[in-house]
């Protein structure tokens, strides 16, 4: 069924957005700014999860919400007070629900022996929890995970039970001889009006039940001068002569129960009916095949209503007397409701529409064609010798404002928050500072800064990693914060910010800051670099991002599980972005992650190299200049380096580092383009001459046809043609690798 | 002549059953996401029946469902409960308030249109 599917991926997209609210929620109450709103919010967020659980059937997470929400309500009723210990585990509850509905999504499983324990603690510290733990009961015994009957029953529903008799035996072969017809007399209540019930309607279901004829009893109404137009006169007795159960006769009347006096007699057995208490024990009673398990759990609010009585079985008789007074008077115990609070502060509503996102990434696409086709034009007015004041280049040049800003306007559509990122990440940080008894303090900000949906979705494994190296080797244990000076609980700061058309992404902690010293052992020790280089602080403390390099003299669980760092500075690059640390000992250290806002288009410097065009990517390129011969230094059989202010950085010829071509070019011949390649590394690349800067749509050339070594993406220029991005960092690395075969410096080399 | 109904939940997965089932059965449905908005709407449509929920922001469903009969316009209109608490007590707050009668989550469609043959002319 297609339509429940879209609605079921609506309800987890709403989870989504309720675990977020749950959170928000939860975080207010544990920084002591939540109001009343704050905990309806809380509650309604586990509410409607559990409301839309339910009608997908999806029971485990039903269950875990139901002691959930049974717990919110206690605490929105003032029942339970709100402490710091009880937000913690509310915190906690909130994680193992998205567990759940996590595991809901895909079809798994979630880890129940940690939700059964979870469960077991919520209903400790519910109302019932506490007094029933104050009786006898152990509250943490696995019996108490026991929201089975009670989420039943709700799904039953006091009306829609099998039990309702009504039409399952209104089909059956008359199970009751009734020969004798049904006499119902009902006279409604001026509150039964006033609730939009109509008697007409009732005397309609009745006659759905069988054949009716009806006497309408005018004796009390009054003369017209008298008359109340909103008052009730009017009494029926209604003559059924039908084989149905007194219950569907009851039944009918459900909805006007209180609201009018029904008298119900003749049938087989004619007993006056307690109608308060038929329907209530109808309430109570437990669906058939889960009566046997019921009495187990008695700590439930909703199995404390009362005993389950024996279950309604269709085919017996009317089992009229079983239902007894006693029954009744005991359902009276409800909880108070707490009226829920009109809350003043109404969340602002936002206007906003749903598109698919295939639909917008089309329309990427189109416009992406677009640009191309309007820079085609243009090469073919340039060719075609038009003057450059002609009309027709004026309207080409409108024409690619138009582009650019078309472009602009549908990257905004697709663009996102980081928001959705950032609001993973404190269940992150509670999970590691458990695991490492470590007390953190999430500080976030700039979660409004907006990226594109493509950038968005590769942004969480890094900052995860970051945030799990800031509480594993940052900050240190509460005992050594103590010794230090510092306050016990460590802080880390989550910042988002644009910066210079980029995203950037940093992650603080006010911890120890890196060991130089160790680090630089440590890199020794694993033959990273030798052991009498010479290196800056920064230089020092990079070397964490090299492949093979891990700090933790005993693998933790945390860092164990993860990959290194070197593995999330390769995939930032190929990202097209950076990642770097500075630290200050004692004081803390930073990730300073930056990336393009956008996977679909860069700004790149267009080359000849060996009569191929190739686009650099413009991020990297610091300068380009054509070098005199002199500043050329020869170094080793192959390697040349270029002498720039004092500094001589490494030259790589692009047209032979990819095999364009074999002999070398001098590179006073050609033009060079100072690069920074991954952090402070510099670079010079050779190419034959420069064409320009232009904006190019990337295409992706391993979907299209394969990866290539020091090769990022393709892009179509103007004229027609593939040219190729060059991944600068992949370019220099393979020449670094090549050159490390013969004795040469490496690049951190100065002066 | 199809009916009419009024769905009023913030919840989007509720609302998108409750309007798949009732479009299915032939119904017209208007929907709005809280009491507050729910009133909003009353102002330009007279539905048949008004099926509500009772938790949602800014005005929860008793509050609702007082107000629509504490107006002229559709004091006498059916409104059915949507609850997932099958518990007498919240039942019974809803009829104090004016309902009608109620729904209980989660709902066969089946058992939704019967509910609302039950309580609409």
């Amino acid at each position: 069924m297609d339509e429940l599917e879209e609605i079921k991926a609506t309800f987890f997209m709403e989870c989504e957005e309720l675990l977020a609210d749950l959170e928000n929620g939860l975080g207010a109450m544990e920084s002591g700014s939540a109001d009343g709103e704050t905990i309806n919010a809380v509650f309604r967020a586990v509410h409607s999860i559990k409301g839309g659980a339910g009608a997908f059937g999806l029971d485990p997470l039903v269950r875990f919400a139901h002691v959930f929400e049974t717990l919110l309500d206690d605490v929105r009723s003032h029942k339970v007070e709100v402490t710091a210990e009880l937000v913690r585990e509310l915190l906690r509850a909130a994680d193992i629900l998205a567990d759940h509905v996590q595991a809901a999504k895909s079809d798994g499983v979630a880890d129940e022996a940690r939700s059964a324990d979870m469960a077991a603690v919520l209903e400790s510290l519910s109302a019932d929890g506490q007094s029933a733990a104050a009786v006898a009961h152990p509250a943490a015994t696995p019996v108490v995970f026991a929201p089975i009957p009670s989420a039943t029953a709700d799904n039953m529903g006091g009306e829609f039970k099998p039990m309702t008799v009504s039409l399952m035996s209104f089909d059956e072969p008359a199970p009751v001889a009734a020969s004798e017809p049904w006499t119902v007399t009902f006279r409604p209540k001026t509150e039964l009006y006033r609730n939009a019930n109509d008697p007409l309607l009732l005397l309609r279901e009745l006659e759905r039940l069988g054949p009716i004829s009806v006497v309408i009893d005018e004796a009390s109404l009054p003369l017209l001068q008298d008359l109340e137009p909103e008052a009730a006169y009017l009494a029926f007795t209604v003559t059924l002569d039908a084989p149905v159960q007194q219950t569907a006769i009851l039944e009918v009347f459900e909805f006007v129960d209180g609201d009018c006096d029904v008298d119900v007699s003749g049938g087989v057995a004619a007993p006056v009916f307690d109608l308060a208490a038929l329907l209530a024990a109808a309430d109570a009673a437990p669906p058939i095949a889960e009566q046997g398990a019921a009495p187990a759990f008695a700590p439930m609010p909703v199995a404390n209503i009362a005993p389950p009585p024996p279950p309604v079985v269709e085919t017996a008789p009317p089992p009229v007397p079983e239902f007894s007074g006693a029954l009744a008077a005991s359902i009276k115990t409800p909880s108070p409701q707490q009226q829920q609070a009109k809350g003043n502060s109404a969340p602002e509503a936002q206007a906003t529409i749903r598109v698919d996102p295939e639909r917008i990434d089309r329309l990427i696409d189109l416009v992406g064609e677009l640009v191309i086709n309007q820079a085609m034009l243009a090469q073919r007015v340039i060719e075609s010798g038009l003057a450059s004041s002609s009309s027709v280049a004026l309207g080409l040049d409108e024409l690619e404002q138009l582009t650019r800003q078309i472009q602009d306007g549908v990257m905004a559509i697709r663009a996102q928050s980081v928001k959705s990122v950032f609001q993973r990440m404190p269940r992150l940080v509670r999970e590691v500072a458990n695991m490492t008894g470590k007390q953190v303090r999430l500080v976030t900000e700039g979660e409004a800064t907006e990226v594109d949906k493509t950038v968005i979705e590769r942004l969480g494994e890094p900052i995860t990693h970051m945030l799990r190296n800031a509480i594993d080797h940052g900050l240190e244990t509460p005992d050594e914060r103590r010794a230090a000076g510092k306050p016990i609980e460590g802080t880390v700061r989550l910042v988002a910010l644009h910066r210079g058309g980029r995203i950037v992404i940093e992650v603080s902690d006010d911890g120890r800051g890196i060991n130089r010293k160790r680090v630089f052992s440590i890199a020794v020790e694993k033959e990273l670099i030798a052991p009498d280089a010479v290196l800056t602080d920064e230089e020092i403390d990079n070397l964490i991002f090299l492949p093979g390099f891990s700090t933790a003299s005993t693998v933790s669980d945390i860092s164990g599980r993860g990959v290194g760092m070197d593995v999330v500075r390769r995939s930032v690059q190929a990202l097209g972005g950076r990642i770097s640390i500075s630290s200050k000992p004692g004081e803390g250290s930073t990730f300073t992650l930056s990336l393009p806002l956008t996977l679909a288009v860069l700004d790149g410097m267009v080359v000849d190299v060996a009569g191929q065009t190739l686009v650099i990517p413009l991020t990297a390129i610091v300068e380009s200049l054509r070098p005199k011969p002199e500043e050329v230094k020869g170094l080793g059989p192959q390697g040349a380096v270029l002498s720039v202010r004092d500094t001589f950085v490494p030259l790589v010829d692009i047209a032979n580092a990819l095999g364009f071509r074999a002999e070398k070019r001098l590179p006073s011949e050609g033009v060079v383009l100072l690069i920074e390649v991954e952090d402070g590394g510099r670079a010079a690349l050779v190419a034959d001459a420069i064409q320009g800067q232009r904006q190019v749509v990337i295409k992706s050339l391993e979907s299209n046809y394969r990866q290539v070594e020091g090769i990022a993406a393709a892009t179509i220029l103007g004229d027609g043609r593939v040219a190729l991005i060059v991944d600068v960092d992949a370019l220099v690395a393979m020449r670094k690798r090549d050159t490390n075969r013969s004795p040469e410096p490496t690049l951190i080399a100065a002066e | 002549m199809s009916r009419t109904i009024l769905t009023v939940d913030d919840s989007r997965t509720m609302r998108d059953m409750l309007r798949l089932a009732l479009v299915k059965a032939g119904f017209d449905v208007v929907e709005a996401v809280d009491g507050l908005h729910g009133l909003e709407v009353l102002g330009g449509v007279d539905p048949d029946v008004i099926i509500t929920d009772i938790n949602m922001p800014n005005l929860d469903g008793f509050g609702f469902i007082e107000a629509v009969r504490d107006g002229e316009r559709h004091r006498a209109t059916p409104i059915l409960v949507l609850t997932t608490e099958s518990d007498p007590e919240k039942k019974s707050r809803a009829r104090q308030a004016g309902a009608t009668g109620w729904i209980v989550k989660p709902f066969h469609p089946d058992k939704l249109v019967e509910a609302i043959r039950r309580v609409a002319a």
